[in-house]
C-alpha cells in the first residue's frame, strides 16, 4: 500500500534513503553525508593551517627571533599556504556545492552520488599524506607554488617536494571529480520547470565555478606530473642546463593560481548574492546582470595570470597588455557589487547576524580589490611583489572574499542541518574579534612590505623599521584566532542548545528552506513544479505541499532511490535519474589510489602498479554496476507525467559527465602541447637530438587510432539499428586497432624516441607519446569492457550508454593522438 | 654567517669614509617625475616621516622608486576614497532614515558598474604605467653595464673589462644610469634595491637586465626578493655608488682587495 500521508511519505523514503551507520559509514554516498564530510574535514584543516599561521606571526612577532629555525619555518609557511589553499578553501567550497545544490535545486541528489564520495576519500587520503610527512618533519618546504628549480630534486634532495605533489595531484583528482559533479548537476539535476533563468543565482555561481575547475586545475596537475618526473626519473623538464625551463613551471603553476583565485571567490559570492535578498526583504537587482558579469570573470580570470610574474623579465609590451587585463577583471567584480548595493537599497536591511559577517566581506573584499588593482599596475607591481604587501593583499582578498561570505553562509545554512538557530551573544564578539583581529593583523603589513620586508624570511634585524609594525600584525593574529576559536564554540553551542525553530527562519525563498529541518536524507518527499526564481514566495504553502506528496515522484512506490532530470535550458522534466544505494566501491577505489601514491613516495616504483590494478579493479566493477539487462517500463511520476529511466534515454548524465571530463582531459593535454611549445621556443639549439620516427611508424599509429574512433562508431550506429551481430564485430575490429595502434606506440617510444632523461625535448616528447600511450590503452579497455557488456545483456538499441561511451573515447584518443604526433613530427627534428 | 656580514660591513665602512667628501650629483630624475609626485607626499608628510628604512620603497633615493612611491600614495588616497565611498553606500541602509529606494537599474549598473571602474582603471593605466620606463634597459644601448649572478646564497658582480668580481657589495658610479645583468647559478632569486628601484628575479639560464639610477653617492641596501631556500633571509647586498670621478680608482682597489685572499 503505497501512504498517502506526509509521515507515511516520510517513514517510506527515509527507510531507503536514511544514512547508514557504523563501519558501513564507509560505503555512504549520499550528498548530504558527503557534503558535510567535506565541510567539517575542511574545517579541520582550516583550524591546522590557523596553528601553523600562529606559529608564522610568533616567530616575526620580533627580530631575531630564536623560536623557530630556518628549516622549520620554510616547511610551516609552505604548509599554511598548501593547507589553506588546497585543504581548506577548494574542499570547502566542494563541501558546500554537494551540500547544497540537490537543496536548491529541488533534487534528492546528485548526479553521481559515489563519484562524489569518491573524490572524498581522495580528498581525506591525499590530506592525510601530506599531513603525516608534516607531523614527521618532511614537510614540502618550498613554498605554496614550488618554484622550480628550488623544488627540483638538486635543491631539495628529500621527499619534502614529492609530498606536495603526490599529495595535491590526489586531492586535486577530488576537485576534478567534483567539478564533473557540479556541472552535470547544475544543468541536468534540477526539478521540474526550473529553467536556466530560474535557477537561483548560487546554482549559476557554482556552474561557472565547476566549469572553471574544469579546465584550472588540469594545468596544476599536469606540471605536478611533470615535476615528479622529473624529481623521480631525472626527465628533465624544468632543468636549464638540459634545455628546460624554469619558467615553464610558473606558467603552469598560475594557469591554475589565478582563476584559482576566482574559483574560491565565486562560490562565496553566490553566497552573497544569495543572502542580500533574503535579509533585505527584497529580491535581487540585476539577476541577468550578474549572470554576464561571473561569465565574464571566469573568461577573463584565465588571461591574467602573467600578473603573477610581472617580475621574471617578460617583454613590456606584454606586461602592458596584462597589466590592463588584470584591471579589466575589476569591472565585472563591481556588477556584482553595485548590483548588491542596489538590493541593500531597495530593502529594509535587518543587520541580523549572516549579515554582520556580509558587512565584514564588504569593509575587506572591497579594500583587497583595491590593492589588487595597485598591484596590476606593473611598476608598482615591482615595488611590491614577494613582499608583506602582497601577502596583505591576498589575505585581504581571500578572506575577506572567501572566509566572511563563509562564515555567513555557515550561520545562515546551519540551521538547515541541525534545526536550531544560534545563540547571538557568542557570535557578535567572534566577529568582532575575527574583525578587528584581521584588519590588525594585515592593514599594516602592506606597510611592512612597502618598507621592504619580503615575505617567506624567518628572521629580519632590527631597525629597518619592521619592528612595530609586525608586533602589531602578531597580537593581531592572536586576537583573530580566538575569534576563530570563538566561532567554534558558537558553533558547537549552537549544534547541541540552539533554539529549535520549525521552517524558514530567515525568510528564504528558495527550495533550500521548503524542507522541514533538519533536512531529510532524502531533501523533499515529492519534487515540486517551479514556475519563478522564488517558489516560496510564489506559492507559501510549498514546503507542505511537498511534504503531502503534491508533486513529482511522491514517496518511494518502487523501492528505488529517484530524482528528476530535466531539458538544460527549460527546465521540462526528461527522465527519471534512478541513484545508487550505498556503495564501498568508491572507498576501495580511492584506497587503491593511496596504495599508488604511497608508494610513489617512497620510491617502491614495483608496488606503486599494483594500487592501479586494485583501482582500476574497483573502477571496472563500478561501471559494471550501472545500467540493466533489460529495457525499464516508463516511470509514472506522478501528476500525469510518465518518464523514462536515465540509462534508456541517449541524453543519459553518464555520457554529459564524460564530455566534461574530456574537456579537463583536454586541458591537460593543452597544457602538455604548449608545454612542448614554450620549451621549442625559449631553448636554444632546439632540438639537439632528434626523434626520427619513421614515417611508416607515424602513419601506422595514425591509422590504427582512427581505425578505432571509426570501427567505435560504426558499431554504435549497429547497435542503434539494433544490428546485433555487426555491433559486436565492429567492437572487434576496435579493439584490434586499438591494440595494434598500442603496439606501433610502444615501438615508437622505445625503438625511435630518444631517451628521455637527456634533454627537455626528449622529455617532452616521451611525456606526449605516454600520453597517448595511456588512452589508447584505455581505449583497449572500454572496448573490451563493452564487449563484454554486450555479451552479458547490458546493451541494448535503448540502454546504448557503454556504446556511445566507447565510441566517445576512441573519436577523444583518435584526435589528441593523431594532433600530438602530428605536432611532434612537424616540429624540427621529428621525422626521419 | 658572521663572516659575510662582517666583510660586509668593514666593506661599508671603507665606503662611507671614501663617498662623505663626494660632490652632490645633481638629481635629473626630478625634473622628469614632475610636480604630480610631490603633491601628495607633501600631504601625506606625517606618514612618510615613519617610512625612513635602509630597505624602504617609501624612502626612494632615486628617480624610479621616487616615481612608483608617488603613484602609491596617489593610489592609497584614491583608495581611501573609494572604500569611503562604497562603505557609505553599503551602510546607509541600515539607518533608521533609509526608506527603501528602486535604485533605477539599468542607470545604476551601466554608470557605476562598468563606467565609474572603466573610467577609473583607464585613467590609472595610462598615468601609472609609464612611471616604471626608466627601470627598462632597452631604450638605448650605451649603458655602463655590471652583471649580477645569484647563488645560493650569495650574490656576485662582475664588471666590464676584467675578471675580478666583488662579493655582496654592487659598486656604481653615481648620477649616471646603470644597466644590471641579473642572473643566477642555481635556483631562482630576486634582485632588488628598493630605494633604488623595483625587483627582477635572477633565472638560471636566462639574463635579465634593470637599470638603476643612484642620482646621490651612497650605499642603498638591496636583497634577494625570491623565495631561495634556507638562507633566503639573510641573502642580502649593498648597492654602493660612488661619485663618478672617483669611481675607476674606488673599484680597481676594491677588486684588488677582494682579490686578495
Amino acid at each position: 500500500m503505497t501512504p498517502t500521508t506526509p509521515v507515511g511519505l516520510h517513514r517510506a523514503l527515509d527507510a531507503i534513503w536514511r544514512a547508514p551507520r557504523g563501519i558501513a559509514a564507509l560505503s555512504a554516498v549520499n550528498h548530504s553525508v558527503v557534503g558535510r564530510r567535506f565541510i567539517i574535514t575542511a574545517f579541520i584543516y582550516f583550524a591546522i593551517g590557523g596553528v601553523l599561521a600562529m606559529l608564522i606571526r610568533a616567530q616575526l612577532a620580533r627580530p631575531e627571533n630564536p623560536f623557530l629555525g630556518a628549516d622549520a619555518y620554510n616547511q610551516i609557511f609552505t604548509m599554511h599556504g598548501t593547507v589553506m589553499m588546497f585543504l581548506f578553501a577548494i574542499p570547502l567550497i566542494e563541501g558546500v556545492a554537494l551540500y547544497l545544490l540537490p537543496k536548491i535545486l529541488g533534487a534528492r541528489d546528485l548526479a553521481y552520488p559515489r563519484l562524489s564520495a569518491f573524490g572524498y576519500w581522495c580528498y581525506l587520503f591525499g590530506g592525510t599524506i601530506i599531513l603525516v610527512a608534516m607531523v614527521m618533519g618532511v614537510a614540502p618546504d618550498s613554498g605554496w607554488f614550488m618554484y622550480t628549480p628550488l623544488a627540483s630534486s638538486t635543491y631539495t634532495p628529500g621527499i619534502n617536494a614529492d609530498v606536495w605533489l603526490l599529495g595535491i595531484t590526489f586531492v586535486e583528482i577530488s576537485a576534478v571529480c567534483a567539478a564533473v559533479e557540479i556541472v552535470v548537476t547544475v544543468l541536468k539535476v534540477r526539478t521540474a520547470g526550473m529553467a536556466l533563468s530560474r535557477m537561483p543565482l548560487m546554482a549559476w555561481y557554482l556552474l561557472v565555478t565547476a566549469a572553471m575547475m574544469l579546465i584550472a586545475f588540469p594545468p596544476l596537475i599536469l606540471g605536478s606530473v611533470l615535476l615528479e618526473m622529473e624529481r623521480a626519473f631525472n626527465w628533465p623538464f624544468f632543468d636549464p642546463e638540459r634545455g628546460g625551463a624554469p619558467l615553464l613551471w610558473q606558467h603552469l603553476f598560475w594557469l591554475f593560481g589565478h582563476p584559482e583565485v576566482y574559483i574560491i571567490f565565486l562560490p562565496a559570492a553566490g553566497a552573497v548574492s544569495t543572502l542580500i535578498p533574503v535579509f533585505a526583504r527584497t529580491r535581487i537587482v540585476g539577476y541577468a546582470w550578474i549572470v554576464a558579469a561571473i561569465i565574464a570573470l571566469a573568461f577573463l580570470s584565465f588571461g591574467l595570470w602573467v600578473h603573477h610574474m610581472f617580475a621574471t623579465g617578460i617583454p613590456h609590451l606584454s606586461l602592458a597588455f596584462f597589466s590592463a587585463a588584470s584591471m579589466l577583471v575589476a569591472v565585472p567584480t563591481a556588477v556584482q557589487v553595485f548590483a548588491w548595493i542596489a538590493t541593500l537599497m531597495r530593502g529594509r536591511p535587518q543587520m541580523s547576524l549572516p549579515m554582520l559577517y556580509l558587512m565584514g566581506f564588504f569593509s575587506v573584499f572591497i579594500l583587497g580589490g583595491l590593492t589588487g588593482v595597485m598591484l596590476a599596475l606593473v611598476p608598482f607591481n615591482w615595488q611590491a611583489h614577494d613582499t608583506h604587501f602582497v601577502v596583505a593583499h591576498l589575505h585581504y582578498v581571500l578572506i575577506g572574499g572567501f572566509v566572511f561570505p563563509m562564515l555567513a553562509a555557515t550561520y545562515y545554512w546551519l540551521p538547515l542541518m541541525t534545526g536550531r538557530l544560534p545563540v547571538f551573544s557568542v557570535s557578535k564578539a567572534a566577529f568582532w574579534l575575527i574583525f578587528l583581529g584581521f584588519h590588525g593583523t594585515f592593514l599594516i603589513m602592506h606597510f611592512t612590505g612597502l618598507m621592504g620586508m619580503p615575505r617567506r624570511i624567518f628572521t629580519y634585524e632590527s631597525g629597518l623599521g619592521w619592528d612595530l609594525p609586525n608586533l602589531i600584525s602578531s597580537i593581531g593574529g592572536f586576537v583573530m584566532a580566538a575569534g576563530f576559536a570563538l566561532f567554534v564554540i558558537d558553533i558547537v553551542l549552537q549544534t547541541r542548545f540552539g533554539r529549535r525553530f520549525r521552517r524558514n527562519p530567515w525568510g528564504g525563498t528558495g527550495l533550500d528552506w521548503a524542507m522541514p529541518t533538519p533536512a531529510p536524507s532524502y531533501n523533499f518527499a515529492s519534487l515540486p513544479l517551479v514556475t519563478g526564481r522564488d517558489p516560496l514566495e510564489d506559492n507559501v504553502r510549498l514546503g507542505a505541499d511537498i511534504a503531502a506528496g503534491k508533486g513529482y515522484l511522491a514517496g518511494a512506490p518502487r523501492g528505488e532511490m529517484e530524482t528528476l532530470c530535466v531539458d538544460m535550458a527549460t527546465g521540462e522534466p526528461e527522465h527519471v535519474l534512478l541513484l545508487p544505494k550505498n556503495d564501498y566501491t568508491p572507498f576501495w577505489m580511492a584506497a587503491g589510489l593511496a596504495v599508488f601514491f604511497t608508494a610513489f613516495l617512497l620510491s617502491a616504483y614495483w608496488v606503486a602498479p599494483l594500487g592501479l590494478v586494485i583501482a582500476t579493479a574497483f573502477g571496472w566493477r563500478w561501471l559494471w554496476s550501472l545500467g540493466a539487462k533489460s529495457d525499464p517500463a516508463l516511470i509514472d511520476a506522478g501528476q500525469g507525467l510518465r518518464l523514462p529511466v536515465h540509462f534508456a534515454v541517449p541524453s543519459v548524465p553518464t555520457l554529459l559527465g564524460l564530455k566534461y571530463f574530456l574537456a579537463a582531459n583536454a586541458a591537460f593535454y593543452g597544457s602538455l602541447l604548449f608545454g612542448f611549445l614554450f620549451l621549442w621556443t625559449t631553448a636554444a639549439g632546439w632540438p639537439p637530438q632528434f626523434l626520427n620516427a619513421s614515417p611508416v611508424l607515424i602513419a601506422g599509429i595514425a591509422i590504427s587510432l582512427a581505425a578505432a574512433a571509426i570501427f567505435a562508431t560504426l558499431a554504435r550506429r549497429s547497435n542503434s539499428r539494433e544490428a546485433n551481430g555487426a555491433r559486436m564485430i565492429w567492437l572487434a575490429g576496435s579493439l584490434a586497432a586499438s591494440l595494434a595502434g598500442l603496439g606501433l606506440l610502444m615501438g615508437l617510444a622505445i625503438m625511435d624516441a630518444p631517451p628521455p632523461d637527456t634533454h627537455a625535448y626528449a622529455a617532452i616528447t616521451m611525456a606526449i607519446i605516454g600520453y597517448v600511450i595511456l588512452h589508447t590503452l584505455l581505449g583497449v579497455m572500454f572496448a573490451a569492457y563493452t564487449l563484454a557488456r554486450c555479451r552479458a545483456g547490458f546493451v541494448s538499441s535503448l540502454r546504448s550508454t557503454d556504446m556511445r561511451g566507447t565510441a566517445i573515447w576512441q573519436l577523444y584518443t583518435a584526435i589528441t593522438g593523431i594532433g600530438g604526433l602530428a605536432l611532434i613530427i612537424l616540429a624540427p627534428g621529428g621525422l626521419a | 654567517m658572521d663572516g659575510v656580514a662582517g666583510q660586509r660591513n668593514a666593506a661599508v665602512k671603507v665606503v662611507i669614509s671614501r663617498v662623505s667628501g663626494g660632490g652632490i650629483v645633481e638629481y635629473l630624475g626630478l625634473g622628469r617625475v614632475g610636480l604630480r609626485h610631490l603633491a601628495l607626499p607633501l600631504l601625506l608628510a606625517p606618514a612618510l616621516a615613519g617610512c625612513e628604512g635602509a630597505l624602504s620603497a617609501l624612502d626612494p633615493a632615486g628617480p624610479a622608486a621616487q616615481s612608483i612611491a608617488g603613484v602609491w600614495w596617489v593610489m592609497l588616497t584614491g583608495s581611501l576614497v573609494i572604500l569611503a565611498a562604497m562603505m557609505g553606500l553599503v551602510l546607509w541602509p541600515f539607518f533608521k532614515r533609509h526608506r527603501p529606494v528602486e535604485v533605477p537599474e539599468k542607470l545604476w549598473l551601466w554608470v557605476g558598474a562598468l563606467g565609474f571602474p572603466l573610467i577609473v582603471l583607464a585613467a590609472l593605466l595610462a598615468w601609472g604605467l609609464p612611471s616604471g620606463q626608466s627601470m627598462l634597459a632597452d631604450r638605448d644601448g650605451q649603458v655602463y653595464t655590471v652583471e649580477a649572478q645569484a647563488a645560493q646564497w650569495e650574490w656576485t658582480f662582475g664588471y666590464p673589462d676584467t675578471e675580478e668580481v666583488t662579493q655582496g657589495v654592487l659598486h656604481i658610479p653615481a648620477g649616471e644610469p646603470v644597466d644590471i645583468a641579473i642572473t643566477s647559478a642555481d635556483v631562482i632569486h630576486g634582485f632588488w634595491v628598493p630605494r633604488l628601484a623595483g625587483k627582477i628575479d635572477a633565472i638560471p639560464g636566462t639574463t635579465n637586465t634593470l637599470r638603476i639610477f643612484a642620482p646621490e653617492p651612497g650605499i642603498y641596501e638591496g636583497m634577494c626578493a625570491e623565495f631561495c631556500g634556507l638562507e633566503h633571509a639573510t641573502m642580502r647586498f649593498s648597492v654602493v655608488a660612488h661619485p663618478q670621478d672617483e669611481y675607476e680608482n674606488v673599484l680597481t682597489a676594491e677588486l684588488n682587495a677582494e682579490a686578495r685572499p
